[in-house]
C-alpha cells in the first residue's frame, strides 16, 4: 500500500450559475437558468513521498484549496486519480480520516464558547485516543506552542495568533500521518508565524509526517519546504526545488554596483538597465538575465567600480510576477 | 511533542468508547450552556410566553363554554401547557437554520474530517443539553404550577412511563430536524421551507392546541405525521390521559418514526454529501 500522496490528471469542475446584471436578467433567470463550467483544478498530477514537506503555491483562486479539499475527502473530483496513504479520499473511510488532518487558517474548528482544553477532550473521544497517550501528546504540544494557560480560556477570548496555535494543537492531537495546511499562519504576527513554523517542522521531523502546505508568506515556504508546486489557473506551472523557482521564472537579474566618489560625473545609468535605486555611490539596476554579462562588463569598464553584486530578485517579486501571468502564458 | 512513531490510531472500538464520546459531547453542551446563563434564562422566558398565551386563551374559552372544551377543563389545560413547557425543553434540538450556518461557516467541513458521523456528536451534545435545560426549567415550572393550579391525574406507571415518552419525543424531533437540515445541501434559501415545516408542526403536534380539540380531519392527518409524537403524546402520558395499551402503541410508533427517520437521514446524507462542494467553506 502506498503511503504517500499520488495525484494523476486530477480535475474539478464547478457548475456556477451565471447571469447578467439588472432586473431584466434577474426575471429571465427565473425561467431560464444559465450555468457556466469553472475548471478550478485542471489535470493536475504530482506525487509526494512520505515525510516530505511540500509548498503549494498559487494566487487566490488558483485551485490550491480545492486540491487540498479533494485530497482530504471533502470534495469529489470531477475526474482523475488520487490516493492518499493508499486510500481513495472521497470514500472518507474512518481509518483514512483517523490519519489525516486539514487545517484551514481562516476557519475555526474549536468550539468558541469553551476552553480549547475541553475541545481537545472531545477530539480525544472522537478519535478514540488512549487517555495516557492523549495527555502526553497534548501537554507536549501545548508546551512546544507555548500556549500555557491560554488553553483554559474560552476560545473566543483568544487573539487570532493564540487561536491559531490552539487550532494547530487540536488538529494534530491524533498524530496524523498527513497534514494538509491551508494558510496556517494567515493574519498572525511574525513571532507567532515563527512559532507555528517551528511546530510544523518539529512535528514533521519527529513523526516523519507528510505535509502539503499553502501559504502566501514566502518566509513559511522558505523555512519549511525544499520542494514547491506552483499552481495557477488550475494547472501546475512548476514542480521542483524551491531554489529552482527563481531560475525558472525570473528573466531578470539585479546588479548592485558600488563606485568610488565620482564628484557629480555619474553617467546616464538608464543605458545600462532599469534603475531601482541610486543612493550616494551605491546603484541597483534591473537587467535581463541574458544581458547581465555584457552590462556587467560595461559597468566595470565605464565606472570606478569598487564592488559589484549580481543577485536574483527577491522571491516575493518572482512569485508575484508568476501570479500575474495571464492563463495563456501559465501553461 | 510525543516521539512515538505515527500509526493508525485504534479509534473507537467498543461500546464504552462510544459512550465516552456521547458523554464528552454532552459535557460540552453543559459547559456551553453555563457560559451563557443570562441568555439561557432569557430564552427560557421566551419559551414560556408561548404556552402561557395558549393556556390563558384556552382556559378562558373552556370557562365560557360551560367549563370544558374537547374534554379538557381549564385546570387540565393548565396541566397540559405546564407539561408542554417541560416537553419543549426536552425536544429542543439542532434547528435547520443552525445547519445552514454550519455549512456556511465551514464548521461542517471540519466535522466531516473527523472519523465519526456529525449526527453522533450532535446527539451527544443535545442529550447533555437536557441537563441545564431541565435545571433552568424547574423554577419556572414550579412558578407556573402555583399560578395556574393544574389538574394532573397521572398514576405511578404513567409518571414512570413519561421519561421514556419524553426521551423518544426528543429522538423523533432530533431525527426529523436533522433530515430537514439536510435540505441545505441542495439550496441556501431554505427559510420558506423551514417555516412551512414549523407551521405544520405547530398545527399537528399538539403544540398549539391539544389534538383532541382539533377537528376530526386534522386528527386524521396528524396520525400520519411524526409531529404528535414529539409534543402531544408525552404530554398526554403525564396528564394521565393515556391507557397502558395506548402507551405501548404510542411508544412503538415513536420507535418506528426514529428508526424510519434515521434510515431516511442516512439515505439522504449519502446523496447530500456528494453534493457538498464546500466552496468558500
Amino acid at each position: 500500500m502506498s503511503t504517500g500522496i499520488r495525484v494523476k490528471e486530477l480535475t474539478k469542475i464547478y457548475k456556477v450559475p451565471e447571469r447578467e446584471a439588472g432586473v431584466k436578467a434577474a426575471v429571465v433567470s427565473l425561467f431560464k437558468r444559465k450555468f457556466k463550467d469553472v475548471r478550478a483544478v485542471d489535470g493536475v498530477s504530482f506525487e509526494i513521498e512520505p515525510g516530505e514537506i511540500v509548498g503549494f503555491l498559487g494566487p487566490n483562486g488558483a485551485g490550491k484549496t480545492t486540491t487540498l479539499k479533494m485530497l482530504s475527502g471533502l470534495l469529489y473530483p470531477t475526474s482523475g486519480e488520487l490516493s492518499v496513504l493508499g486510500y481513495l479520499p472521497e470514500k472518507r473511510e474512518r481509518s483514512f480520516l483517523q490519519q489525516i488532518t486539514l487545517v484551514m487558517g481562516q476557519r475555526s474548528q474549536l468550539n468558541w464558547d469553551i476552553p480549547a482544553l475541553d475541545s481537545y477532550d472531545l477530539y480525544r473521544a472522537i478519535y478514540g485516543l488512549p487517555l495516557e497517550q492523549y495527555q502526553k501528546t497534548r501537554d507536549e504540544m501545548i508546551e512546544v506552542m507555548m500556549l500555557g494557560d491560554l488553553v483554559k480560556k474560552p476560545v473566543r477570548n483568544l487573539s487570532l495568533g493564540e487561536r491559531m496555535k490552539a487550532e494547530m494543537v487540536g488538529a494534530l492531537l491524533h498524530q496524523p500521518k498527513v497534514l494538509f495546511l491551508d494558510e496556517p499562519t494567515i493574519g498572525v504576527d511574525v513571532t507567532m508565524q515563527r512559532r507555528i513554523r517551528t511546530f510544523i517542522q518539529e512535528y514533521n521531523r519527529k513523526h516523519k509526517a507528510t505535509v502539503l502546505l499553502t501559504s502566501h508568506y514566502m518566509a513559511d515556504v522558505q523555512a519549511l519546504c525544499k520542494r514547491v508546486i506552483v499552481i495557477h489557473h488550475g494547472k501546475i506551472l512548476y514542480d521542483g526545488a524551491f531554489s529552482g523557482l527563481v531560475e525558472r521564472f525570473s528573466a531578470m537579474k539585479t546588479l548592485v554596483v558600488t563606485t568610488s566618489e565620482m564628484n557629480g560625473n555619474m553617467p546616464d545609468l538608464t543605458k545600462y538597465g532599469a534603475v531601482i535605486s541610486n543612493e550616494s555611490n551605491r546603484i541597483a539596476l534591473r537587467v535581463s538575465k541574458s544581458d547581465a554579462p555584457q552590462v556587467t562588463a560595461r559597468l566595470l569598464a565605464d565606472l570606478p567600480v569598487t564592488d559589484l553584486l549580481v543577485e536574483d530578485p527577491p522571491i516575493e517579486e518572482v512569485i508575484e510576477s508568476v501570479f500575474a501571468m495571464p492563463s495563456e502564458e501559465a501553461k | 511533542m510525543s516521539t512515538a512513531a505515527p500509526s493508525a490510531q485504534p479509534g473507537r472500538t467498543s461500546l464504552r468508547d462510544w459512550i465516552d464520546m456521547y458523554v464528552v459531547a454532552g459535557r460540552q453542551a453543559v459547559m456551553e450552556a453555563l457560559q451563557y446563563r443570562a441568555a439561557n434564562v432569557m430564552f427560557m422566558v421566551h419559551v414560556l410566553i408561548e404556552p402561557v398565551i395558549y393556556l390563558v386563551v384556552w382556559s378562558t374559552v373552556a370557562n365560557t363554554q360551560g367549563g370544558q372544551i374537547g374534554g379538557y377543563t381549564a385546570a387540565q389545560f393548565a396541566g397540559y401547557y405546564i407539561i408542554w413547557t417541560l416537553v419543549r425543553q426536552f425536544n429542543l434540538t439542532l434547528g435547520p437554520y443552525n445547519f445552514n450556518w454550519r455549512i456556511k461557516e465551514g464548521r461542517l467541513a471540519a466535522e466531516l474530517l473527523r472519523p465519526v458521523h456529525p449526527i453522533q456528536t450532535d446527539l451527544g451534545f443535545y442529550l447533555g443539553y437536557k441537563i441545564p435545560q431541565t435545571l433552568y426549567w424547574l423554577p419556572m415550572g414550579v412558578l407556573l404550577w402555583f399560578l395556574f393550579k393544574p389538574e394532573i391525574n397521572a398514576q405511578l406507571w404513567q409518571i414512570l412511563a413519561f421519561p421514556l415518552a419524553l426521551m423518544f419525543a426528543f429522538f423523533v424531533r432530533f431525527t426529523f430536524m436533522w433530515l430537514l437540515g439536510l435540505v441545505c445541501f441542495w439550496t441556501e434559501k431554505i427559510d420558506a421551507l423551514f417555516e412551512l415545516y414549523f407551521t405544520l408542526e405547530l398545527l399537528f403536534s399538539g403544540r398549539l392546541v391539544p389534538l383532541e380539540v382539533m377537528p376530526a380531519w386534522a386528527q386524521s392527518v396528524a396520525a400520519f405525521l411524526p409531529f404528535q409524537w414529539t409534543f402531544y403524546f408525552p404530554i398526554e402520558v403525564l396528564l394521565g390521559r393515556v391507557q397502558p395499551a395506548e402507551f405501548g402503541w404510542g411508544f412503538l410508533i415513536q420507535v418506528g418514526w426514529v428508526v424510519g427517520g434515521y434510515a431516511l437521514v442516512m439515505f439522504v446524507w449519502k446523496h447530500a454529501i456528494k453534493r457538498f462542494t464546500a466552496v468558500g467553506s
